[in-house]
């Protein structure tokens, strides 16, 4: 092999950066599920809470996509039948009122930023 | 190759270091606009394009025009300008690595940029716009290196590359014509309602490129003792010549048609540019230095004594190269927008942050140039010697 | 052939290339055409009767408009309007001469025409500006990457386009109807979102009875009913758009 050493030598440099993210937190605190607060009085979202936890952003993308594009605006839910109204102000946000300690709380220990709220208004919350 | 672009003069680190720190003050200015948007620019409701995209229009020009050597070459075996071509192809290189910037620093939501492929769109002339840009920086790259590696080892360019030079003819055509398409099919807007669009910006294109080129050639010959040859310079010249008259032939056209109807959809443009209309004036004086400058290079091009002192053709490529720039980088975009369909004046200026931007564009262009220009003597001098 | 790992790399960056721009290629489809205005279906269409608006209603109806829309009211050459009041001259250029008995100087409403034949829809090259079926010429806010073409293609000036975070210059919020994200383009939809919901457009309520709303296709609708009593013209009619708006003279 040619240059046998160099390659060897910037594998390893390659091998190491690649896996940085991985030994950069080594020794750092595990993570734990934030604690969010749920409505006080809604029961029932429109899909378990399990699959919603997972698929919401999928769940939003589709909906956004049927409302604007399609003008589809009713959300039969897979739990007991029921329909919903396609809208993350007027539906979600109409039982999770309080942005900062549900939708927030996550993303931010997960490090992601929908930008969502840049054009939705998000509700007032409690005062 | 890439090893002859690590290996220098002072001249060439220290141009290289002050491109770098124009990119770096442009990038900045960029930082500032995708914080507050563009409204850190001159546009406005009323004039929506600005100069980004009057620079990337001028731009797809001076990439369109490495056509013009390629013809010659590889269709009438002209072999002067075997000497010069690759710095035409590399010219092309970097003018639409330009343009694809300039598209993408004028875009709202950049981060959105692949909207574009996930949501492709036939219809919009922007997409193919998007495909022909695309497809011949990657042609030019490709037929610029292969070709360039075959003369390093002094054996002819493979076969298969044939091929892809003969596609690079039309598709160079293409790149103007579909970039003019994004204007003149457009209704309600008089002044790029006009099927002679394209053909107008193919001939400025032929001469504005070429004109370019040969001061490149000037510089290139100072700087690293190498000569790209008499005669294609001269060549090149008379391309030039034949381009701008064309160029100014089509301006007289255009000219003759909106003011002989005199339907004011069309002809208000033109007054505005030219004359001013309701007391705005900005771009009178621009557009009659441009007229002028033209025709002063026409007077002086023609004559073939001139062409042949290296001064006096400098000059007149400097001439031809303004009057073009101005033409498209300056009045295209914003006569087609003054007056507004509602018949309502609202002049575009462009701000200091804009103007930054738009230098780090230029900047970025020509680091990319220096470098390719960098290989391409150094090999044109390793096979001299 | 000799191979080598100059070549291989060569051969695997080809393929990369091939690969990334397949799947879009086969996406490939035509603009975001809806079927409104063939004759079926419901094609939305307006009827601006000029001469029950005065400027107090014009002011109205913009009013309704910005306020549930969340139109920002921006003092600059980069501000924002869905429906705004202009003169008739600037509305109907070469339409208008001075002989014409008030109207030269008189005012009416001015919006997007939701064409039946778009230039903007056919410009776009995300389909971030669509045609619904039912004629409304709708803006995807999510989808638009902020070029603008669709401002150079429309012939009417009715779209502006976030130059700023509007948020900024909004004094209040419906928190029913989001706001828009800057680098995004913004229009007039009709009020799809109330039509959806069997409302009327907003500007069509404010207006007290000086604007006719309803469906082309059908007969015995109000605007239908309205352009049949009176005489009627459209915006560049030349431009072969085909505008919805229409007004009543």
């Amino acid at each position: 092999m040619y240059d046998g050493g160099k390659i060897i030598a910037g594998l390893a440099v390659f091998v190491l950066l690649f896996t940085f993210p991985f030994w950069y937190n080594i020794g750092n605190a595990a993570y734990t599920r934030p604690k969010l607060e749920l409505p006080k009085e809604a029961k029932e979202c429109v899909e378990k809470t399990e699959w919603m936890r997972a698929e919401h952003m999928q769940l939003l993308n589709h909906w956004r996509d049927e409302v604007v594009r399609e003008g589809h605006r009713e959300y039969k839910s897979m739990v007991a039948g029921k329909t919903f109204n396609k809208s993350l102000t007027k539906t979600c946000m109409k039982c999770h009122d309080n942005k900062e300690k549900f939708c927030d709380r996550c993303h931010n220990s997960l490090a992601v930023k929908p930008y969502c709220w840049d054009c939705h208004v998000a509700p007032k919350g409690e005062k | 190759m890439l090893e002859k672009a690590i290996k220098g003069s002072k001249i060439y680190w220290g141009w290289l270091g002050l491109l770098l720190a124009i990119i770096g003050v442009g990038f900045g200015a960029y930082m500032v606009q995708l914080n507050q948007g563009l409204s850190i620019t001159g546009m406005s409701r009323d004039v929506s394009w600005g100069f980004y995209i009057a620079q990337f229009t001028f731009l797809v020009g001076v990439a369109a025009s490495a056509v013009m050597m390629v013809i010659p070459k590889y269709l009438h075996h002209y072999q002067a300008f075997g000497r010069v071509l690759i710095l035409g192809e590399f010219l092309a290189v970097a003018a639409v690595s330009m343009c694809l910037l300039f598209i993408v620093v004028d875009l709202g939501q950049p981060q959105r940029l692949f909207n574009v492929l996930l949501h492709p769109t036939p219809n919009s002339i922007l997409f193919w716009d998007m495909v022909v840009l695309n497809g011949y920086l990657f042609l030019n790259i490709l037929i610029g290196w292969v070709t360039l590696q075959a003369e390093r080892k002094q054996v002819p360019p493979p076969s298969w590359i044939k091929p892809f030079i003969y596609l690079s003819i039309p598709w160079a055509v293409s790149i103007h014509t579909v970039t003019a398409f994004l204007y003149c099919g457009l209704p309600g807007r008089g002044f790029w309602l006009t099927a002679i669009l394209a053909p107008r910006f193919l001939a400025s294109a032929f001469a504005s490129g070429p004109a370019f080129l040969i001061l490149l050639c000037y510089i290139v010959k100072i700087f690293t003792k190498w000569d790209p040859g008499k005669e294609a310079i001269q060549s090149l010249a008379k391309i030039v010549t034949y381009a701008i008259i064309t160029n100014l032939f089509f301006l007289g056209l255009e000219v003759f048609t909106v003011g002989y109807s005199q339907i004011p959809d069309h002809l208000l443009h033109f007054k505005y540019l030219f004359f001013g209309l309701h007391g705005y004036s900005t771009y009178v004086p621009w557009m009659w230095a441009s007229v002028i400058a033209g025709l002063a290079a026409v007077a002086i091009l023609l004559n073939p004594k001139n062409r042949q002192a290296d001064n006096v053709l400098a000059f007149a490529c400097v001439l031809v190269f303004l009057s073009c720039w101005i033409d498209k980088g300056l009045g295209m975009i914003s006569g087609g927008f003054v007056p507004n369909p509602l018949e309502e004046i609202t002049e575009y200026i462009p701000t200091k942050l804009e103007l930054m931007v738009t230098l780090g564009v230029y900047a970025a262009g020509f680091f990319i140039l220096t470098i390719l220009y960098k290989v391409a003597v150094g090999v044109k001098k390793e096979v001299d010697a | 052939m000799k191979s080598s790992r100059r070549k291989f790399l060569q051969i695997a960056g080809l393929s990369a290339l091939g690969w990334s721009i397949c799947p879009s290629l086969l996406q490939a489809s035509g603009h975001g055409g809806g079927e409104g205005g063939n004759g079926q279906g419901v094609r939305w269409a307006m009827a601006i009767d000029t001469r029950k608006l005065d400027d107090k209603l014009m002011e109205e109806c913009v009013h309704a408009c910005h306020s549930i829309h969340n139109v920002p009211k921006i003092n600059s050459k980069q501000n924002i309007k869905w429906i705004w009041s202009a003169p008739f001259e600037k509305l109907f250029p070469g339409q208008m001469h001075k002989f014409l008995k008030e109207v030269p100087e008189e005012h009416t409403l001015a919006l997007c025409n939701h064409c039946g034949n778009p230039s903007c829809v056919r410009v776009c090259p995300t389909k971030a500006t669509f045609k619904r079926p039912d004629g409304i010429v709708m803006m995807d806010f999510h989808r638009c990457i902020g070029c603008r073409y669709c401002m150079a293609a429309c012939p009417y000036g009715s779209r502006s386009f976030n130059f700023a975070d509007p948020r900024r210059f909004l004094k209040e919020q419906n928190p029913d109807f989001p706001t828009r994200t800057k680098g995004v383009v913004e229009k007039c939809t009709f009020c799809a979102e109330r039509l959806d919901e069997g409302k009327r457009p907003a500007c069509v309520e404010a207006a007290k009875g000086a604007i006719y709303f309803g469906d082309l296709n059908d007969p015995h609708s109000e605007v239908r009913q309205v352009l049949k009593e009176r005489y009627s013209i459209r915006r560049k009619p030349g431009l072969g758009t085909d505008p919805s708006v229409y007004y009543l003279i």
